[in-house]
């Protein structure tokens, strides 16, 4: 994909959020003024009634949702995040508190306005949901078809966001014809038809194999980027948060358990759930080193420690290699790494085998070498 | 057998074919409204109108379990008032026609209530109202399915219209009874027997072939 597509087909080289609001589906009146893309939460609940008596999904979720950001939200299943993200284009009405989308109480539109809403804020989910009797151009086209927009501009603009989401020349396969990944761009070119300026995404890539949702992730970032469009999407993937999200919201049993910036949430998860989330990411301790480790320095022979230093991000972004070696002493070793920069910040742990000496644990507690550190235990030396 | 028993046998035959395409061409134009009402106004659907679907599905039901011979006489004051006659192959098209229609309908409902939630949902969020849900996602998603179910609506009214002779339709089942049976006419038998595997064989045939075709995409 090069980036002459977004340009062409949206006719504007730098498009900001202002710009796409004028050109939104203009068949119906414009959307209200100050139009960007932005959504609140306030203290939404959302309770269902099974035959199990009443449900709550939702326990009073109250977040923003700046314009322009990839929000994603994320938890395990059954802790709301569907019934969350549904409320925005109001597939569910909250049973309490509001949703709005730029300052417009969702819950309060009446159909059209709903309608119109609605073409202001595309979805994609897990199972694409494309129409199996419909040609990739007719399942595209449907919004424009619906909002009466001219036949001559609806093939123009499929054209345009088929070649956005690089899937030229399908325009009379059938979906059934498509490999997953395709599928999925036929989806977001049929969200993003109607040029909105909020995507939904419903676990838009928990379908999809490893290489694809690689592929599509990086289309939507792409998107968000060029054309200004704010992302808010639900997985409960840490890596996909990872891969592409700037602020992320940790659902847990309908509740709220944090939220941020994903590098500081990856950087220092708080809570349980957000930890429980983030352990398939994260290494342990090398299985053979395990086998090998003691909980306390061994008595009467030389013998090293293995010192875990971790970062959260909140101090310098690279790492100073000398100042560590420096500190740890001569025969400092790198045992294992598990870092990654996020969002510009230096993120995850290094375990380091080094000599053991009394004032070790003095000596790591510098500030300036990780924002945490610890001796996770010791070995024999082998020296 | 005789130039007049093949004339005769060509204009039941001819018969048979009017009430069969009249009958079923009401049950589809009434009957996909009624499948579109009953699925739409259901518990969880678009309209949810509880008490009118009970009232149709009722409705639907009693046509449903009366047998078509009953059905027939039981609808002959209806009849009268609709076509002006009781005999005759248009007046076995209306008793016909109310027992295709609510048939045809709840095969159509099953179909249509086969068609994936995710994809209205889909039809939703694009903007879609309830009208172009019905007219983009439901009908075209259900086609195949409508389609077999009409195949087999068809195939039911050929057996249905046999019985028309009782109020004097005429038609290939009413020759296979007055010539066949009554006179013991082996080969008229035989030979309408025929006709009719041949009909819904061909009916049958290409109902399959439009499914196929349909679901090939």
């Amino acid at each position: 994909m090069n980036t002459a597509f977004f340009d062409a087909a949206f006719e504007v080289p730098h498009r900001t959020p202002e710009r796409v609001r004028n050109d939104a589906v203009s068949t119906e009146a414009p959307p209200s003024k100050g139009a960007s893309g932005s959504v609140r939460f306030e203290a939404v609940r959302k309770t269902y009634l099974s035959s199990a008596g009443p449900v709550d999904a939702l326990k009073g979720i109250s977040v923003d949702i700046p314009a322009g950001t990839i929000f994603g939200i994320i938890g395990r299943s059954g802790a709301g995040k569907s019934s969350l993200l549904r409320t925005v284009n109001r597939l569910e009405r909250p049973t309490d508190g509001r949703v709005l989308v730029d300052d417009e109480d969702v819950a309060a539109l009446d159909e059209d306005d709903l309608v119109r809403l609605r073409r202001r804020v595309g979805m994609i989910f897990q199972h694409f949901n494309l129409l199996s009797a419909k040609t990739v151009f007719a399942n595209i086209a449907l919004p424009l078809v619906v909002a009466k927009v001219p036949r001559e501009d609806i093939r123009q603009r499929v054209a345009d966001v088929l070649k956005l989401v690089g899937l030229e020349g399908k325009e009379n396969t059938y979906p059934s014809r498509l490999s997953g990944g395709q599928k999925q761009r036929v989806g977001i070119a049929r969200a993003l038809v109607s040029r909105p300026q909020i995507l939904l995404c419903d676990e838009a890539t928990s379908a999809l194999d490893p290489e694809t949702t690689l592929s599509i992730l990086k289309l939507l970032k792409d998107i968000n980027r060029r054309l200004g469009l704010t992302i808010v999407l639900i997985t409960h993937e840490m890596s996909v948060i990872r891969e592409i999200c700037d602020e992320v919201l940790i659902l847990e049993g309908g509740e709220v358990a944090e939220s941020g910036d994903v590098w500081q949430v990856f950087g220092n998860p708080r809570h349980e759930a957000t930890r429980a989330l983030l352990a398939p990411l994260s290494r342990g301790l090398p299985a053979d080193l395990a086998e090998l480790i003691r909980p306390a320095p061994l008595d009467g022979q030389p013998c090293r420690a293995i010192v875990e230093l971790s970062f959260t991000g909140t101090g310098d972004n690279e790492l100073d290699l000398a100042r560590i070696s420096t500190a740890l002493g001569i025969g400092a070793r790198l045992v294992q790494s598990d870092l990654d920069r996020i969002q510009g910040h230096l993120s995850g742990r290094i375990l380091m085998n080094v000599p053991y000496r009394n004032d070790l644990a003095a000596v790591i507690s510098n500030p300036l070498l990780a924002n945490h550190t610890r001796i996770v235990g010791y070995v024999a030396a082998d020296d | 057998m005789s130039p007049q028993m093949i004339d005769r046998l060509w204009h039941a035959f001819l018969d048979t074919l009017t009430m069969v395409g009249a009958s079923t061409f009401i049950a589809l134009a009434a009957g996909i409204p009624l499948a579109v009402f009953l699925v739409m106004s259901a518990q969880g659907g678009l309209i949810q109108a509880p008490r009118a679907n009970r009232l149709i599905g009722g409705l639907i039901n009693g046509f449903r379990a009366t047998p078509f011979v009953v059905l027939m006489v039981a609808l002959l004051p209806f009849t009268r008032l609709v076509t002006g006659t009781t005999i005759g192959v248009w007046a076995a098209v209306v008793p016909l026609s109310i027992s295709a229609t609510p048939f045809f309908a709840r095969i159509a409902e099953v179909s249509l209530r086969e068609v994936d939630h995710g994809l209205i949902e889909a039809a939703q969020a694009v903007g879609c109202r309830r009208w172009h849900i019905i007219r983009h996602v439901l009908l075209p998603e259900a086609l195949p399915g409508l389609v077999g179910g009409f195949t087999i609506t068809i195939v039911s009214m050929i057996g249905a219209s046999a019985m028309a002779g009782v109020i004097g339709a005429g038609g290939l089942g009413d020759v296979a009874i007055r010539y066949g049976y009554q006179r013991f006419d082996t080969t008229v038998m035989l030979v309408v027997i025929a006709i009719l595997i041949v009909i819904v064989c061909a009916v049958q045939f290409a109902g399959d072939f439009a499914v196929r075709r349909l679901r090939a995409r």
